[in-house]
């Protein structure tokens, strides 16, 4: 147990140990640590990313045909309504043309009745007149009667 | 093992006795590098053995570091950066700057140079005897474990001291480091200086001391233990028996302390560091 020169070499060895492992084994060490840390950190946040991303495009896409089946029972409604308004235009219109093409009937018939009326007022005056005249042979003066025989005529 | 340890043991006991066979497993294979030897002197044994393991265990570690990728790693790879994880963690408790230009290399360094030079205590002794006097002769000293010699504890724990002061003297300057003896731990006032200056000359001094002690000790002890049991299996049946079971039983326990001390030591050396960069 005496200290002799060994303590020196020792101490020597010792410090080239320390250099050698300060220049040569820790950094290599140490960057592949801290690169892979950062890479496995780099994953884990892209990971994570990616899963808010899904989320928020889910939620995008949920919205969506939400809209989406929204303007479609919109637009099957309008078409509805659509159809039922020109089903009422129609029915409106056809009415109308019907009531129209009634009146012009109507109208005729009434216009052909007083025809027809004329002509047997005419044609009754006429033989009211003609009886007349046979029975009243010589009393009755056609013209100073005909004109109250057309005025009788036309009250009929 | 336990053969081995009594056929040596018993071939001890036939050519000398046990304190003689004691000496001869505890004495350096020292070298004297001039005439009047005294100082300097080189236990070849102790630098050798450490010179090696150092080169062995480092080397291992930068086989792998030089090719260590941030891809998949090998498992190689794998077991190297769980002790760096292990390392790097420790150190980051206690130090808090850049721990990685100086102080957490330092600390993997010590805990597996360390740790090398410890288990060196799991080799029968005999064995290392056996392999040593084959080559050099029945006369031939050889002590495997580095740690269990003063020499190396202290000249690790000197270098840690050094550090320790240049850290000082960097982080606060000469002037600030010499102004710390004197004012700190008790304060700035004068008639304190003295005893400022005398609480840290204790400080530095026990500091390398204790240090390098515990590991020696804790190492030295774990030898003598296996030699005694040695010699304890030398002595006939039931002995080698109760020998080889307390031997197994002490090597067993022995890894603990072996892994403990290096780790105890890597952390003083850390805490020393740390509170060098720490003004008070």
């Amino acid at each position: 147990m005496n200290i002799n020169f060994t303590l020196i070499a020792q101490a020597i060895a010792f410090a080239v140990l320390i250099w050698f492992t300060v220049k040569f084994v820790w950094p290599p060490l140490l960057k592949a640590i801290e690169t892979r840390q950062k890479e496995i950190a780099d994953g884990l946040a892209a990971a994570q990313e990616g899963r808010s991303a899904l989320e928020v495009a889910a939620k995008k896409s949920e919205v969506t045909l939400a809209e989406a089946k929204q303007k479609a029972s919109e637009i099957i409604a309008q078409a509805e309504k659509r159809g039922s308004q020109i089903v009422e235009e129609a029915k409106g219109n056809a009415k109308v043309e019907g009531d129209r093409i009634l009146a012009g009937a109507k109208a005729e018939i009434d216009q052909e009745v007083n025809r027809a009326k004329e002509g047997l007022r005419a044609q009754v005056s006429a033989l009211a007149i003609a009886g007349a005249e046979k029975i009243l042979r010589k009393e009755i003066d056609a013209n100073a009667h005909s004109e109250m025989l057309s005025k009788l005529a036309a009250e009929l | 093992m336990a053969t081995e340890h009594a056929d040596n043991a018993q071939h001890a006991q036939h050519a000398l006795t046990p304190s003689a066979y004691i000496e001869h497993h505890l004495s350096f294979n020292a070298h004297p590098l001039n005439e009047g030897a005294g100082f300097w002197t080189l236990h070849v044994d102790t630098f050798v053995m450490s010179v090696a393991l150092g080169l062995i265990v480092m080397g291992l570690i930068w086989l792998v570091a030089r090719k260590a990728t941030a891809g998949v790693p090998t498992k190689g790879q794998a077991f190297v950066e769980l002790v760096f994880g292990f390392i790097d963690d420790q150190v980051k408790n206690i130090f808090h700057g850049n721990r990685h230009s100086f102080i957490a290399p330092t600390a993997l360094t010590v805990f597996l140079w360390v740790f090398a030079m410890n288990s060196m205590d799991f080799l029968p002794v005999d064995w290392v005897a056996g392999i040593v006097s084959f080559f050099g002769g029945e006369h031939a000293k050889w002590r495997a474990v580095p740690t269990s010699d003063i020499n190396t504890t202290f000249a690790l724990a000197l270098t840690v001291w050094i550090l320790m002061i240049f850290f000082a003297i960097k982080v606060k300057g000469f002037g600030g480091w010499i102004h710390e003896l004197f004012c700190a731990p008790f304060g700035t006032k004068i008639w304190v200086w003295p005893a400022n200056f005398m609480f840290n000359l204790i400080e530095y001094v026990s500091k390398p001391l204790s240090h390098s002690l515990r590991l020696f000790g804790n190492m030295y002890a774990g030898e003598v233990i296996f030699l005694l049991l040695g010699m304890w299996a030398a002595t006939g049946l039931t002995g080698t028996i109760a020998g080889a079971i307390l031997g197994a039983g002490w090597s067993i326990f022995h890894i603990l302390i072996v892994a403990l001390q290096a780790f105890i030591f890597m952390m003083l050396t850390v805490v020393y560091l740390a509170m060098a960069h720490e003004g008070h």
